[in-house]
């Protein structure tokens, strides 16, 4: 590695249950506005644009190209685009600012989960000739991989609940559910609603910038010290449910185990999940996890990832941490982990 | 503001799909009521069987026979079944490693309640009744209580494989297109086209989705164009669509609309279609109970210069 990179904005929308009132572009645009005006730049500035979503969850094809609108993409732009979470479009961003083709970027994702069936839409990314076919919602695989943590021992239903209650104890003005939440019935037992992420709306944008670049834009940047993704086996049988060799392997190599960290944001849709990452990143009971609430608080598919990120780069910029952890997830059962280290300069 | 507007949407979608060697033959084996799985380097046999090594990325050919009785490794209740799953009374869905296997299978366990099934259930499957060579043809799983059941002794080899699967889906989704959008469609509800002005490059977008895609920022201010515009590019459009009731050939053009910034799209009628031309002058034509105008037609006009709408091709 060659040049330094660093998150130097971040900005989110507040996640909602619905957001019928906007389209995809108009709920992005101002989070566009608020990072670039963050950071003093305009358009034609950012070398680089990289945005993730996926058209399945409102049903909508080729919507990241509408979304581009938001940007404002004429004269052509160097742009792309993965469908997958916004943190994956991070990484590739990242990936062309240590290139030297670019000394800035913009990575932005959205989703829109209220207009289709989120737990059925989710299905559809799933093996097409063995698991689709049964239509096994997102809660069910989940279900299946708490069920196992707590025949294991890892576990119980008391501890899930205190998980969630934790994560909505925070005072993220941009969460959906905040404060005490009842722990509800089982939607698909050993879950209950209060294990579930909440299903919402929403949007993230992060600029990235390299080196002294970075540093003219941002007082503390998040420099990121390491960040690497890895995937676990697709057929869930074959895979150990309990454990996230993917995520220990992905931690490793973005150099997590180096130093210890003070914050961890991981992106556990589910209490169950964050369990596993727990033990997979050996996170210590002196690690805040989740200050923002996570994914449990708000989870606008397509961006919680690169929230998870951005919420950790911003508690460095305030100083407020020295070297964080940020996880993002993709996939049945943590199937897709990235890990990265993000660390401010000595204060 | 006027009020949200909503509409079902539903996207469906036939997706026919090939199958490998090892997914051919395990699903040809339960159709036949054969379960097999794959064996790999290191001994162990996968069920579902899959075509490459999960640890080596090896290719994988060697088909075993497993059992169809086996093992529940964890599980989850189900009391309230979605469109689509295994079963439409509540069940367990469950993983689980058929006898003879080393990885688990998912699917559904039929039993009366969540107090029947725990991790190391013994169960069996029971096939459909129709079986296709599809993961369905496992109706679901049903309790058992005994030694692994005998083997039928296949190799993998049948006549008629299955070559293929055709994965049907369909999502049910409410559509809601947003502000500006939103806007357009009620003002056209009123026979108005109503387009967005870009604050920065003061251009009109007709219609308008919300933001100035060259300037990249909100469009707010409304403006009412035409309702009579000129033709700027046409097609001649000669193969009928289907459930379309217009007849062949017919032009379908590109209309710049007095005042708007860009062109937008829509049927030229009410002559020849080889009299069509760039330049033409059109007016929208309503039909009773049209939602947007049916076609548009000749005004009568002299054609518009080319320098006046150049710009906009």
């Amino acid at each position: 590695m060659t040049r330094d990179i660093a998150v130097v904005a971040f900005g989110q929308t507040d996640t909602l249950r619905t957001t019928e009132e906007m389209s995809e572009v108009e709920m992005l645009m101002p989070v566009l506005h608020d990072v670039l005006e963050r950071t003093g730049l305009k358009t034609a500035d950012i070398g680089f644009t990289c945005s993730g979503s996926s058209d399945y969850l409102a049903g909508r094809a080729f919507s990241f190209t509408l979304a581009l609108d938001g940007v404002g993409a004429w004269p052509p732009i160097s742009e792309s685009h993965v469908e997958m979470d916004g943190a994956w479009a991070l990484y590739e961003a990242w990936t062309k600012l240590l290139t030297g083709d670019a000394d800035t970027a913009l990575v932005y994702s959205y989703g829109k989960s209220s207009p289709g069936p989120v737990r059925d839409v989710l299905t559809r990314q799933l093996d097409p000739y063995y698991l689709a076919p049964l239509w096994p919602d997102s809660v069910a695989l989940a279900a299946l991989q708490a069920q196992a943590l707590i025949d294991a021992g890892d576990t119980d239903e008391p501890a899930l609940a205190g998980i969630a209650a934790r994560s909505r104890a925070t005072d993220n003005p941009h969460a959906q559910l905040r404060g005490p939440v009842p722990h509800g019935d089982y939607l698909v037992r050993p879950l209950r609603t209060g294990d579930c992420p909440p299903i919402g709306d929403g949007a993230a944008a992060v600029v990235l910038a390299a080196g002294e670049r970075a540093r003219a834009l941002c007082e503390r940047p998040a420099w990121i010290r390491g960040i690497d993704h890895r995937i676990e086996p697709h057929a869930l049988g074959v895979r150990d449910l309990t454990d996230s060799p993917s995520t220990r392997l992905a931690a490793e190599k973005a150099g997590a185990f180096e130093r210890p960290v003070d914050t961890a944001e991981l992106h556990a849709p589910f209490t169950s999940q964050e369990v596993v990452l727990r033990k997979a990143l050996k996170l210590g009971d002196d690690v805040r996890v989740n200050p923002s609430g996570g994914a449990l608080a708000a989870n606008p598919i397509m961006a919680a990832g690169l929230i998870r990120i951005g919420e950790a780069a911003t508690r460095i910029h305030r100083g407020e941490s020295d070297r964080a952890l940020a996880h993002a997830t993709s996939g049945p059962c943590l199937q897709q982990n990235l890990v990265a280290v993000l660390e401010g300069d000595p204060r | 503001m006027p009020e949200v507007l909503k509409a079902p949407l539903v996207v469906e979608f036939p997706f026919t799909r090939s199958l490998g060697p090892v997914q051919s033959a395990f699903l040809t084996g339960l159709r036949e009521r054969v379960v097999l799985g794959v064996a790999t380097a290191d001994g162990r046999t996968l069920v579902p069987p899959v075509e490459y090594d999960p640890v080596t990325a090896e290719d994988l050919r060697d088909l075993v026979e497993v059992a169809p009785t086996g093992t529940v490794t964890t599980w989850a209740w189900n009391h309230e079944p979605r469109r689509g799953q295994p079963l439409d009374t509540p069940f367990a869905w469950v993983l689980v490693r058929l006898d003879g296997a080393d990885t688990a299978l998912l699917h559904a366990l039929d039993v009366p309640g969540p107090d029947a099934v725990r991790t190391g259930t013994r169960v069996r499957i029971r096939w459909a009744e129709e079986r296709t060579g599809a993961i369905t043809d496992i109706a679901c799983f049903e309790p058992y209580d005994g030694e692994p059941a005998e083997l039928t002794g296949s190799d993998g080899t049948f006549e008629e494989k299955v070559t293929g699967i055709v994965a049907h889906a369909r999502l049910d989704y409410t559509y809601s297109p947003g502000r500006a959008q939103s806007a357009y469609i009620a003002a056209l509800s009123g026979r108005r086209t109503v387009g967005e002005r870009c604050p920065s490059c003061r251009k009109v977008y007709v219609p308008p989705r919300g933001a100035c895609p060259t300037c990249g920022v909100a469009t707010a201010e409304q403006v009412e164009v035409g309702p009579a515009g000129t033709v700027t590019t046409f097609c001649i459009v000669n193969i009928k669509a289907k459930n379309l009731d217009i007849e062949v050939p017919y032009v379908y053009a590109h209309i710049a609309l007095d005042g708007a910034g860009l062109a937008l799209h829509g049927r030229i009628g009410g002559i020849p279609y080889d009299q069509v031309r760039m330049g033409l002058r059109v007016e929208p034509v309503w039909t009773d109970g049209g939602r947007y105008p049916d076609h548009y037609r000749p005004t009568g006009e002299p054609d518009a210069d080319y320098e006046t709408y150049k710009e906009l091709l």
